[in-house]
């Protein structure tokens, strides 16, 4: 895990990148990218929280990002909220519906916690389309306010790049922090025996739940900047799909690893844009390359150091034996 | 310390304990033996509410804890291990005794998040503490590595470490000497008895005789799910009843 001091030299070394990132890059459409970038690495870490350390499958993420986005888009669009207030109202409702419905819904284990989140995704995903008054349906609401502070309207990308990170900064920062303290260990607990865990005190569906909770809010707080910064949402960005690839952006990243998850979010957020190159047949790019990591990199970018030593050590003394 | 009232346990069909009562007083170490499938882990796993029994009832210190989840009763001082040495196997060693230090602090999501001062006044602590339950077992040495690559018999130690580490008032070890060889499971019985002397009521189920005759106080005999005997380890060899459901009647 790490010590206190390599784990805040890390974070030191992350916010600096991502301070200076824009420079390399201003002015370019890669800003826009770079603002999902932020987004995702929310949506992955918040996953990964559940997932990688407790050890808990949720195919519903895309749900309560959506959450968050709709809830932000209609307090504000339709009943003009001030976007800062939409955000804290929606993370407080998707925070006590996760924490409702997360006590009957961890009972269950493995494929089916997988089915019941799966289907709490699908309702609510077709509640986003079917209550047109409120939503707009399917083809979408629109007119959602920019994020102001003071006299200052984050409605460019650079403005929206550095909100958003901070933002996921501070998601990462909390997450190190939560997974190196006695909640994070209970956490790993339950993940490598559940009956242990309890025999020990702890309380392990409770802690499910509280999980599966934050989790939840961190992912709506992630839609309402969605909203915010493209002031347009519709059901098609929050379906089935998208939980699909938030899971994968954790599994290639590294499960277990908060900084994998922004690797597997930058990854798989990045690469579509690189694959345009192959045109029509970037999808099977796509297809192929995420099979050939899930095979020769198991345990995910975060491990790719662990993965070249032993290959660099091999060329080494290869060498050696030829001089 | 521990009382055991009518205990009746029904699977399906099969009754595998018909009531069995028994009590363990403080400070002792009791014995539970019986053939195979005599129902001495089943009887485990209702006291310490892993499994819910058809019938009967368990009482901790004179409270009825009947039914109480594990994670209620490690709070009134419960403890077990288990016979498949259920370790956290992706963790450290030394992360394994902090999760049994667990009831003992009480920093929460937030404070966690935040990593408040009390937070990381409660971490040193959990530190200290851990290396001292490592060093009763004589696993500090091993403290950084990962939990899942020990050998069979450190497994063990570590599980009783963090047993210990939950300061109980009452441990159960479930066949602690299985798969340890003569030399570990010596060292064994002189950890059981180093545990009862900080105070610790212990309870074990055994196979290794030797060890089970050297160590208790007394002795509970399972057969078929009923008690069979209860006495000395003296009493018990001598229990013709006893003898016969170990030799096979006829």
């Amino acid at each position: 895990m790490g010590s206190e001091r390599t784990n805040l030299l890390k974070f030191l070394l992350f916010s600096g990148s991502v301070l200076v990132a824009p420079v390399l890059f201003s002015g370019g459409y890669l800003m826009n990218v770079l603002v999902f970038v932020g987004i995702n690495t929310m949506l992955a870490v918040a996953l990964n929280l559940l997932l990688g350390y407790a050890g808990q499958i949720s195919l519903g993420q895309a749900a309560f990002f959506g959450l968050g986005a709709y809830i932000s888009g209609v307090a504000t669009a339709t009943y003009g909220l001030n976007p800062w207030a939409a955000m804290g109202c929606a993370a407080a409702i998707v925070g006590l519906i996760a924490f409702a419905i997360g006590f009957p819904i961890l009972k269950l284990k493995g494929h089916y916690l997988a089915m019941a989140t799966l289907g709490f995704g699908i309702i609510v995903y077709i509640a986003f389309n079917e209550t047109v008054e409120l939503t707009g349906g399917p083809s979408g609401l629109t007119g959602i306010p920019y994020f102001t502070a003071g006299t200052v309207q984050f409605d460019s990308d650079m403005k929206n790049y550095y909100l958003i990170w901070g933002f996921a900064l501070m998601t990462i920062l909390l997450s190190v922090n939560l997974v190196n303290s006695r909640i994070g260990r209970a956490l790993r607990a339950i993940h490598d025996s559940e009956v242990a865990a309890r025999v020990m005190g702890v309380n392990a569906r409770l802690l499910k739940v509280q999980i599966f909770t934050l989790s939840a809010v961190i992912s709506s707080v992630a839609g309402s900047l969605y909203a915010h910064t493209m002031t347009f949402i519709s059901p098609a960005s929050f379906g089935f799909n998208f939980s699909v690839e938030l899971l994968t952006m954790v599994v290639i990243g590294g499960l277990g690893s908060v900084y994998g998850s922004f690797l597997g979010a930058a990854l798989l957020t990045l690469l579509p844009e690189f694959l345009r190159t192959f045109q029509d047949y970037d999808i099977v790019a796509y297809g192929l390359l995420l099979i050939l990591m899930t095979m020769y990199m198991p345990g995910g970018l975060v491990r790719i150091p662990a993965f070249v030593s032993p290959i660099l050590a091999k060329i080494k003394a290869g060498v050696g034996k030829h001089a | 310390m521990l009382r055991v009232e009518g205990i009746t346990q029904v699977f399906g069909g099969v009754t595998a304990l018909r009531d069995v009562s028994f009590s363990v007083a403080e400070g002792e170490i009791k014995g539970v033996i019986g053939p195979n499938g005599a129902g001495k882990t089943t009887l485990f796993n209702i006291i310490t509410g892993i499994y819910r029994q058809t019938a009967g009832d368990v009482f901790l210190e004179n409270k009825k804890v009947t039914s109480f989840q594990p994670e209620k009763l490690a709070l009134r001082g419960m403890v077990r291990t288990f016979q498949n040495v259920e370790l956290f196997g992706a963790m450290t060693v030394m992360e394994n005794v902090m999760v049994g230090l667990h009831t003992k602090s009480r920093c929460g999501i937030l404070s966690s998040c935040l990593k408040l001062p009390s937070h990381l006044r409660e971490e040193r602590h959990i530190r200290e503490k851990a290396i001292a339950c490592l060093d009763f077992v004589g696993l500090a040495e091993d403290a950084s590595l990962v939990a899942g690559n020990l050998p069979f018999g450190k497994g063990r130690m570590l599980e009783i470490a963090r047993a210990m580490a939950l300061e109980p008032r009452i441990i159960l070890l479930d066949e602690p000497a299985a798969g340890l060889n003569s030399r570990e499971t010596a060292e064994l019985g002189a950890l059981i008895r180093k545990i009862r002397g900080s105070g610790v009521t212990v309870v074990l189920v055994e196979h290794d005789m030797e060890l089970v005759m050297d160590i208790c106080d007394t002795i509970l005999v399972l057969n078929l799910g009923q008690r069979l005997a209860e006495g000395t380890p003296r009493e018990i060899q001598e229990n013709p009843a006893v003898i016969a459901a170990y030799l096979g009647e006829g």
